[in-house]
C-alpha cells in the first residue's frame, strides 16, 4: 500500500555524481558544435578577416576553454542539474521571504516561443505589436492589483526595483528644489536589506526603525525621526515576521505630513492580492517581484523582474520608454515622451520573458483566482504555524499576533539552550530529507531564526510531510545532538570548509585562480 | 598546538545567591559562606570548557592549582600544566593578578578567566591588552563587556578564535561597581579600562566569517560622519570609550580613553575633565555631547562616565546629545532599550523616549532610551 | 455567484473540503478571520476589476498565442540589428540545460542541496575568466549597463576619487543608466572621439584626465563597431594619472580580439547575451564584471562571487567569497546592493562556452569579421552609400552612411521591411554628426545569400 510520509519519512538520498570540474573533462581537439562555415566566395573576397584587426589587438593564443564532445557537455551539465533542488522537486516552503511557488509549464512554452525569443528590441514597432500588447496589458493588470496609476516594467529584480524607486524619489524632490534638503530615507530593520542598501547608492542617509514590543515597526520612533529632511519611507508590510502592520496608513500619513514620499516594498505581497493594496494605504510608489509573487521561476537567482508602480504625480519620472496605446490607430508604441524621466535603469524595456510569464499566470487566475492565491497562502501559513509551534523547542517572535499573513519568523532559541543545536545545524540536517530551509536575513534580532513561507502551491499533505521532517530533526536534537551536528549525510557533498572564502591567499573564484594558487589539487585533510 | 590559560576566581558569584551583591573583601566572603553560599564557578567553568573537547588532543592548557582552575580541568578530563607560586585554596585578588602575569609570560594564545567584574579588573591590572582574553561569566556583577553571554558561549568563542575562524580582536570595557555602594542600593560604576577579546560579529553564520569590516573600520566611519557635521559654534564634549576615541583620532587630537575630553573648533581644549570644569566650559557657550553606551548592558549615562553629571546633561540639553555605537552593539541588546541612570530621577524621565544612534557613516537608528 | 467553488489547478488547497479541515485545525471559522490584523478601512471591499481569466490551459494558450502571433521575428525576416542585443546562434544543448526544472526553479539554496548551481556558476565564471584572462568574474548582474555602472562605482571606491570619464562612443542608452547610477556621488565627464576613426581622442583624454579621475570607461569594440587600436597608449595615460582603466567588451569577439587585460584594463565588463542567450526583445541580457585577483578589487564587488573549496571528503565544494561585502549580509553598509538578477543566463553562457570550446570561439570571431567585411565591401558598391564611415577596423557592427541617398533611415528601413529585411539601427538621433546613418550588424547567422539579399534590396531602394 502507499506510504504515509507523515509517519514514515522518505528514505531520501540526494543525487551525488562526484562530478569533476568541466576543465578536468577537457580532451584537446574535441568539438561539441561546428560553427557555420564561411562561404568560400566571402573568403576569396575579404581574406582571413583576422589580418584586418590591428596587430596589438589580435588575440595571440586560443582561450584556455575546455574542449569536449557534445554528449559529454550535456552529461556534465545534467549531472550538475541533478545535484540541484528546485521548486519542482521539493516541498520548498522553508525558503521564507522568497515566495517559492509553482511555475506553470505552459508559461515556459510561451516564453520559449520564437515569437518572443527571436525578437530584437529595435525592430519596427509594427512588427512587435504582440509583445507591446503583452507589456501594455501587464501594466493594466498591475494598475488594478496595486491601485497605482502607472508602471515601469524595466527593473530586473526586487533590489533593482527599490533602486528605481529611490531614483524616482530623488528626481521628485529635485523637481521641487528640495534635493539637497531631503537627504534621509527611513526604513525598518525587518524590511528587506535592499531597502537600506539601494538608497545609499543614491547618496541617502539611512534611518532605521526597530520593532516595538508588539513586533510592528515602532510608530513613536517614526514620529521622532521624521522631519523636513525625510525624502521617503521605504517599508515592507507585512515584514518578514509575517505580521501585518495595522498602523501602516498612519505611517504614510505621518511621512506625507512632512512632505516625504512613501515607497511600498511589496516583496511580501503574496498574502494580500485582492485584499489590500498600496493605494488604500496611501503609498506613492511600490514594486512587485514577478519572479516570486507572480510565478515566474527563480532561475537560480534570475532572470527576475521587479516592476515599479507610481501614482500620477510621479509618472513623469519613470524610466523611458513606457508602453502606450494609440487608440485611434489601434497601435501599441514605445513612449519616450517624458522630459522629467530619470533616464534609464536598464537596457531596453525590461525582462520580457519574465513579464510574459507573469501576464499568463495572472490571466489564468483573474481577480477571484488571485484572491484565492492569497487566501490559500495565508491559510497554509497559519496551518503551518499551528503545527510548527507544537514542536518542542520552537517559538515565534511576538506570539501575541495570533494570525500571520504569508510567512512566520520562528526561533529555535529554546531548542538551542536545551540541546546546543542551532538553526544552522538544523539547516544542514534538513538536506538529508530532500528539502531545505533558509535561516533568515541579517541581523538576527530573533535568536536562531528560521522563516517558513508555505505559498499557495503546497497541499496539506505536503505541509504535514515538511513538519514531520522538522519533527524528526527535533527528536534527534534531544536524543542524538552529536549526530545532528555532523550533518549533512545524504547530500550531494559533505561539509565544506568555508574559511578559504575569506582568505585572499586561498580563495579561488575561477579555475585559473585555483590552478595558480594550488598548483594541483587541494590536499585531502 | 593551541595554547590556553585558565584562571578561575573560585569565590565569584557566591555573594549573589545569598543577596550580598558581590564578594569583594574577606568579611563579605565569610558572611556569604556562613549564609550557605556555594561557588558557581566550578560548574560554569566546566560548561565553558566542554566545547573545547573537540580539539582536546591539540590543546596545551595552563592553569592554577586547586580551586583556581585545576579542579575544573580534572573534572572535564583535561590534562594541564599547573603553574607554581599560587595558593590552591583561600585565594585573593593578588593570586589572580599574579597568575595572569605568569600565564602571559609563559606564552599562551588566549586566556580564559572565570569570575565577575572584580576578576576582570584584576586581569586588566595585571596584563592590560597584551593578551586576548575571554571572560566566563560566573560572578554576580557582570557589567563589563569582556564576558561572553553564557559560559558555553565563552567556550564556543574560544574554539572559533583558536581555530582562526575569528581573526579580529576588539577592545571591550572593564567596568566595576563600588560594591559597598551597590549593597546600599547605589550603583556607581567605573570604567577601569579595556581588555582585548575576540571580535564576534553579530552571530556566526555557516562559517561565513572573517571578512566583515573590523570594528575599527566602523568606528572610523562613525567618526567621519560626526566630524563631517561638526559645528564650530559648539563645544563638543567627548565621552569615554573606543567608539568616541575614533573621533579624536580622526581629528588628529590627543585624547583620554577613560576620561571626558572637550573639543572646540576641532581643537582640544580640555582632557579628562571633571564635572566642574565641564560646567565652566558649557557656561561659556553651546555644547554637544557625544557618548557611546558603556559596558554590555546599554547604559549611556550612569555607568563609567561620572563627570557627565545631571547638571552637565541638563545644561547640554537632550537635543544636543549624540549617541554613537556600532550596529553590532545595538543588535547585541536584542531589542532591549538603551538605559540611563544619571542619579537624578526627573532627568532620567526627561531622557526617556527615542534618540538617534549614529551606527555608521550616514546611517542612524531610532532607538528607545529608558530609565 | 457560482454555487460551486472554483478549484484551481495550481493551488492544491483551493479544494473546499481541505480548507475546512485546515481551518478547524487552526481554530478559525473562516479564512477572512486570518486577516484580522488588517484594519477594515484598508481592506479592498470589492473584487478587483481584472479581465475574465482563462481557466483552462487550452484557452490560455489560445489567448497568448493569438497575441504573440502578431509579432514578426528576426527568424521570419533577415535582421541586421545589433546595438546592444545581437542575433547569434543558440546551440540546442544550451536551451536543454537551462530549461531543466532543477536549474529553472531553484533559487537561493545552500551549497549542499544546490551544489549543481554553485558548480555551474563557478564554471561559468571560470570559462569567462579564460576568455578574459582574468581570475575573478562575478555572478551576472542585470545587464552590461549595470555592470559598467558598478565598475565605475568600484573605481570610485578603490581610488577614493569622485570623477569618471566615459567615452562618447559607448551605447547611448548605457550612458543614461550610468548617469543615473553615478548621481549624485560621482561626476561623469564625457570623452570625445576622433570623427574619422571613431576611436578615443587622445588629446581630449589628456585634457580631461586629472588627479580627480577615478576611472576611464571605454568600450572595445565600441558601440559603433570600431576596434580601438591604441589600448596600450590609453592605459599609459590613465595609469599615469592614478586612475583605473575600465573596458566594456562584447565577449563574442574574444576568440580573435585580445583580452583587455593585455592592454592594461583593470576592470572589464560586458554582456553575456551574445553567448547563448536568445535576444528576447532585449530581455535576455546579463552583465558580467571581471578583475584581477587582488583583495582591493575583490572587496569592492557588490555581486556574489562563488569560490571553490574542498569538502571534508575531498569532493569539490563551493561557497560565497567574502559574503560580508554583500547587502544580504550587511544591509546598509554593503557595497551597493545585490539581489535576484540573471543567474540562469550565466549558466547558459557557461554551457555555451563549453559547447563552443577554444576553436569554436576563434572560428566564431573570425567568421563574423569575414562576413562583416564582405557586407561592407558589397554595400560600398551601391551608389550613394558610404561604408565604412569610420577609418578603423571593426567587429560585427559598422556604420553605413545614406546621406547621399536623399532618404532618411526611417524611410529606407520601411522599404527594407516590406522586403522582409530589418535594416540597421537608425543613428540619426543619437549621433547627429553622422546625419542619416545606420548601424548594421552582421554575425555568424548571416549567410552570403542573406547579405547579398540586403545589398540587392538596398539597390532597389534608390
Amino acid at each position: 500500500m502507499g506510504m504515509n510520509m507523515k509517519t514514515k519519512l522518505r528514505n531520501y538520498h540526494a543525487v551525488c555524481w562526484d562530478e569533476p570540474i568541466i576543465y578536468e573533462l577537457d580532451r584537446n581537439g574535441e568539438r561539441a558544435i561546428i560553427v557555420p562555415e564561411v562561404d568560400k566566395k566571402i573568403i576569396e573576397s575579404v581574406g582571413d578577416g583576422i589580418s584586418s584587426i590591428p596587430k596589438s589587438m589580435r588575440r595571440k593564443n586560443l582561450p584556455q576553454l575546455p574542449a569536449l564532445s557534445q554528449p559529454q557537455v550535456l552529461r556534465h551539465y545534467l549531472h550538475l542539474s541533478q545535484e540541484n533542488l528546485g521548486v519542482d522537486l521539493n516541498i520548498d516552503i522553508g525558503q521564507g521571504t522568497c515566495t517559492m511557488k509553482y511555475s506553470p509549464k505552459i508559461n515556459e512554452q510561451f516564453a520559449n516561443s520564437e515569437k518572443i525569443t527571436e525578437m530584437h528590441p529595435y525592430q519596427d514597432e509594427s512588427t512587435s505589436q504582440g509583445l507591446l500588447e503583452i507589456m501594455y496589458k501587464t501594466e493594466q493588470l498591475f494598475k488594478e492589483i496595486s491601485g497605482l496609476d502607472r508602471f515601469s516594467l524595466h527593473p530586473g529584480g526586487g533590489a533593482h526595483g527599490i533602486y528605481t524607486i529611490s531614483s524616482i524619489i530623488q528626481a521628485y524632490h529635485k523637481s521641487r528644489g528640495e534635493e539637497g534638503k531631503r537627504n534621509e530615507i527611513i526604513t525598518t530593520i525587518f524590511s528587506h536589506p535592499a531597502d537600506a542598501a539601494a538608497p545609499r547608492v543614491k547618496g541617502y542617509k539611512i534611518i532605521i526603525i526597530y520593532p516595538d514590543e508588539n513586533g510592528c515597526p515602532d510608530i513613536e520612533a517614526l514620529k521622532k525621526v521624521v522631519s523636513e529632511h525625510t525624502a521617503a519611507l521605504l517599508i515592507t508590510n507585512p515584514e518578514d515576521t509575517g505580521i501585518y502592520n495595522s498602523k501602516i496608513a498612519e505611517f504614510t500619513k505621518i511621512v506625507h505630513n512632512f512632505g516625504g514620499l512613501c515607497g511600498y516594498d511589496q516583496a511580501n505581497a503574496n498574502g494580500l492580492l485582492g485584499i489590500t493594496r498600496a493605494k488604500e494605504a496611501n503609498f506613492d510608489l511600490s514594486f512587485f517581484n514577478l519572479h516570486k509573487t507572480f510565478s515566474s521561476p527563480h532561475g537560480c537567482g534570475g532572470p527576475g523582474s521587479g516592476i515599479v508602480g507610481v501614482t500620477n504625480k510621479l509618472a513623469k519620472f519613470l524610466p523611458v520608454p513606457v508602453v502606450s496605446y494609440d487608440k485611434g490607430n489601434n497601435k501599441y508604441f514605445l513612449d519616450y515622451n517624458s522630459s522629467d524621466s530619470i533616464g534609464k535603469v536598464k537596457d531596453f524595456y525590461g525582462v520580457i520573458p519574465v513579464i510574459l510569464k507573469a501576464y499568463a499566470w495572472t490571466m489564468s487566475l483573474g481577480a477571484e483566482g488571485l484572491r484565492e492565491v492569497s487566501n490559500v497562502a495565508v491559510l497554509n501559513n497559519n496551518y503551518t504555524m499551528k503545527k510548527i509551534l507544537e514542536l518542542r523547542g520552537v517559538s515565534m517572535a511576538f506570539p501575541e499576533h495570533k494570525h500571520r499573513i504569508e510567512q512566520v519568523r520562528y526561533s529555535w532559541e529554546k531548542l538551542a539552550k536545551e540541546t546546543g543545536i542551532n538553526t544552522e545545524n538544523i539547516q544542514r540536517r534538513i538536506f538529508d530529507f530532500g528539502t531545505h530551509y533558509w535561516t533568515s536575513h541579517e541581523p538576527w534580532l530573533i535568536p536562531d531564526p528560521f522563516t517558513i513561507e508555505p505559498s499557495e502551491s503546497y497541499s496539506k499533505d505536503d505541509i504535514d510531510e515538511f513538519i514531520a521532517i522538522l519533527g524528526q530533526i527535533v527528536k534527534e536534537a534531544y536524543e542524538d545532538p552529536k549526530k545532528l551536528k555532523n550533518a549533512p549525510y545524504k547530500s550531494s557533498v559533505h561539509h565544506i570548509d568555508h574559511d578559504v572564502f575569506d582568505d585572499p591567499s586561498k580563495w579561488a573564484i575561477t579555475w585559473r585562480a585555483y590552478k595558480k594558487k594550488y598548483n594541483g589539487y587541494f590536499q585531502p585533510k | 598546538m593551541y595554547k590556553i590559560g585558565l584562571i578561575v576566581n573560585p569565590i565569584a558569584g557566591m555573594g549573589g545567591r545569598v543577596g550580598l551583591k558581590g564578594t569583594d573583601g574577606r568579611e563579605i566572603l565569610q558572611k556569604a559562606k556562613s549564609l550557605g553560599a556555594i561557588s558557581l564557578s566550578p560548574k560554569r567553568t566546566s560548561a565553558a570548557l566542554e566545547p573545547l573537547s573537540v580539539i582536546q588532543g591539540k590543546l596545551k592548557l595552563m592553569t592554577c592549582p586547586g580551586d583556581m582552575g585545576e579542579n575544573e580541568m580534572i573534572s572535564c578530563g583535561f590534562v594541564s600544566d599547573i603553574i607554581n607560586g599560587i595558593k590552591s585554596k583561600e585565594t585573593t585578588f593578588a593570586d589572580t593578578q599574579k597568575a595572569a602575569r605568569i600565564i602571559r609570560d609563559r606564552g599562551v594564545d588566549l586566556l580564559l578567566f572565570a569570575g565577575g567584574d572584580g576578576t576582570a579588573r584584576d586581569i586588566y591590572i595585571a596584563i592590560g591588552t597584551t593578551l586576548p582574553v575571554i571572560g566566563i561569566p560566573t560572578g554576580v556583577k557582570i557589567h563589563s563587556a569582556v564576558f561572553a553571554s553564557s559560559p558555553s558561549k565563552a567556550g564556543e568563542l574560544s574554539l572559533l578564535y583558536l581555530q582562526k575562524k575569528i581573526h579580529q580582536l576588539r577592545e571591550a570595557e572593564v567596568m566595576d561597581i563600588d560594591e559597598q555602594a551597590f549593597r546600599n542600593g547605589i550603583i556607581k560604576a567605573r570604567l577601569f579600562g579595556y581588555l582585548k577579546i575576540p571580535y564576534e560579529r553579530r552571530h556566526i553564520q555557516g562559517g561565513k566569517l572573517g571578512s566583515s569590516p573590523s570594528e575599527e573600520i566602523i568606528h572610523k566611519a562613525i567618526a567621519e560622519d560626526i566630524v563631517e557635521s561638526m559645528d564650530n559654534d559648539f563645544f563638543y564634549i567627548i565621552g569615554p570609550g573606543t567608539t568616541t576615541r575614533a573621533i579624536m583620532q580622526r581629528l588628529g587630537l590627543g585624547y583620554t580613553l577613560l576620561g571626558v575630553d572637550v573639543v572646540y573648533k576641532k581643537e582640544v581644549i580640555g582632557l579628562d575633565l571633571g564635572e566642574s570644569e565641564l560646567l565652566k566650559l558649557i557656561n561659556r557657550g553651546k555644547a554637544k555631547l557625544i557618548i557611546t553606551p558603556i559596558g554590555g548592558q546599554g547604559y549611556i549615562f550612569g555607568r563609567g562616565n561620572q563627570p557627565l553629571s545631571p547638571q552637565v546633561i541638563r545644561k547640554v540639553k537632550r537635543d544636543n546629545i549624540i549617541i554613537i555605537a556600532t550596529y553590532n552593539k545595538i543588535v547585541s541588546l536584542k531589542g532591549a532599550p538603551l538605559l540611563v541612570d544619571t542619579g537624578d530621577l526627573s532627568l532620567d524621565r526627561e531622557l526617556n523616549g527615542y534618540m538617534q544612534i549614529v551606527t555608521n557613516y550616514h546611517e542612524r537608528t531610532a532607538y528607545r532610551v529608558k530609565f | 455567484m457560482n454555487l460551486k467553488k472554483t478549484v484551481y489547478p495550481y493551488i492544491p488547497n483551493s479544494e473546499p473540503q481541505v480548507q475546512k479541515e485546515m481551518l478547524k485545525e487552526i481554530g478559525a471559522n473562516s479564512i477572512n478571520e486570518l486577516f484580522s490584523d488588517i484594519p477594515e478601512k484598508l481592506l479592498l471591499h470589492k473584487k478587483m476589476n481584472l479581465p475574465k481569466p482563462f481557466l483552462s490551459e487550452y484557452e490560455l494558450k489560445r489567448h497568448i498565442e493569438s497575441i504573440l502571433s502578431k509579432n514578426l521575428t528576426c527568424k521570419e525576416n533577415i535582421s541586421f540589428l545589433g546595438a546592444g542585443c545581437w542575433q547569434h546562434y543558440v546551440p540546442a544543448v544550451v536551451d536543454e540545460v537551462i530549461h531543466r526544472s532543477e536549474f529553472l526553479t531553484a533559487y537561493a539554496g545552500e551549497p549542499y542541496e544546490d551544489h549543481g548551481r554553485f558548480q555551474a556558476g563557478f564554471e561559468y565564471a571560470s570559462m569567462m575568466g579564460d576568455m578574459l584572462e582574468m581570475n575573478v568574474v562575478s555572478i551576472p548582474t542585470y545587464d552590461w549597463s549595470q555592470a559598467a555602472s558598478t565598475s565605475l562605482r568600484m573605481s570610485y571606491r578603490i581610488t577614493g576619487r569622485d570623477e569618471v570619464i566615459v567615452s562618447k562612443t559607448i551605447n547611448p542608452n548605457r550612458l543614461l543608466v550610468i548617469k543615473n547610477y553615478c548621481n549624485p556621488n560621482v561626476n561623469v565627464v564625457m570623452l570625445d572621439f576622433d570623427p574619422n576613426s571613431g576611436l578615443v581622442d587622445m588629446n581630449d583624454l589628456e585634457k580631461k584626465i586629472s588627479n580627480k579621475t577615478a576611472g576611464v570607461y571605454v568600450e572595445n569594440p565600441s558601440y559603433l563597431g570600431s576596434i580601438e587600436s591604441n589600448g596600450a597608449k590609453l592605459s599609459e595615460i590613465i595609469h599615469k594619472a592614478g586612475a583605473l582603466f575600465l573596458v566594456g567588451v562584447d565577449p563574442s569577439s574574444l576568440g580573435v580580439l585580445t583580452p583587455p587585460i593585455n592592454y592594461g584594463a583593470d576592470i572589464v565588463c560586458g554582456d553575456l547575451q551574445p553567448l547563448g542567450i536568445h535576444m528576447n526583445y532585449g530581455g535576455g541580457v546579463a552583465g558580467f564584471i571581471a578583475t584581477r585577483d587582488e583583495k582591493e578589487f575583490v572587496s569592492e564587488y557588490p555581486s556574489r562571487l562563488f569560490g571553490i573549496a574542498p569538502t571534508e571528503n575531498s569532493e569539490w565544494g563551493f561557497g560565497d567569497v567574502m559574503w560580508e561585502r554583500t547587502s544580504f549580509a550587511n544591509r546598509e553598509s554593503s557595497k551597493e546592493f545585490v539581489g535576484t538578477a540573471a543567474a540562469l543566463w550565466g549558466i547558459a553562457a557557461g554551457v555555451y562556452l563549453a559547447v563552443m570550446g577554444p576553436e569554436g570561439m576563434q572560428e566564431l570571431g573570425k567568421g563574423i569579421i569575414q562576413r562583416s567585411l564582405y557586407a561592407q565591401k558589397e554595400i560600398a558598391k551601391i551608389k550613394g552609400v558610404k561604408v565604412p564611415v569610420l577609418q578603423s577596423s571593426n567587429y560585427c557592427e559598422f556604420v553605413v552612411d545614406f546621406n547621399n541617398s536623399g532618404k532618411t533611415i526611417k524611410e529606407i528601413n520601411k522599404t527594407l521591411l516590406k522586403k522582409g529585411i530589418f535594416g540597421g539601427k537608425d543613428l540619426s538621433k543619437d549621433f547627429p554628426q553622422f546625419g542619416q546613418s545606420a548601424l548594421y550588424c552582421v554575425t555568424e547567422i548571416h549567410s552570403k545569400e542573406d547579405i547579398d539579399r540586403l545589398v540587392f534590396a538596398l539597390k532597389e531602394v534608390f
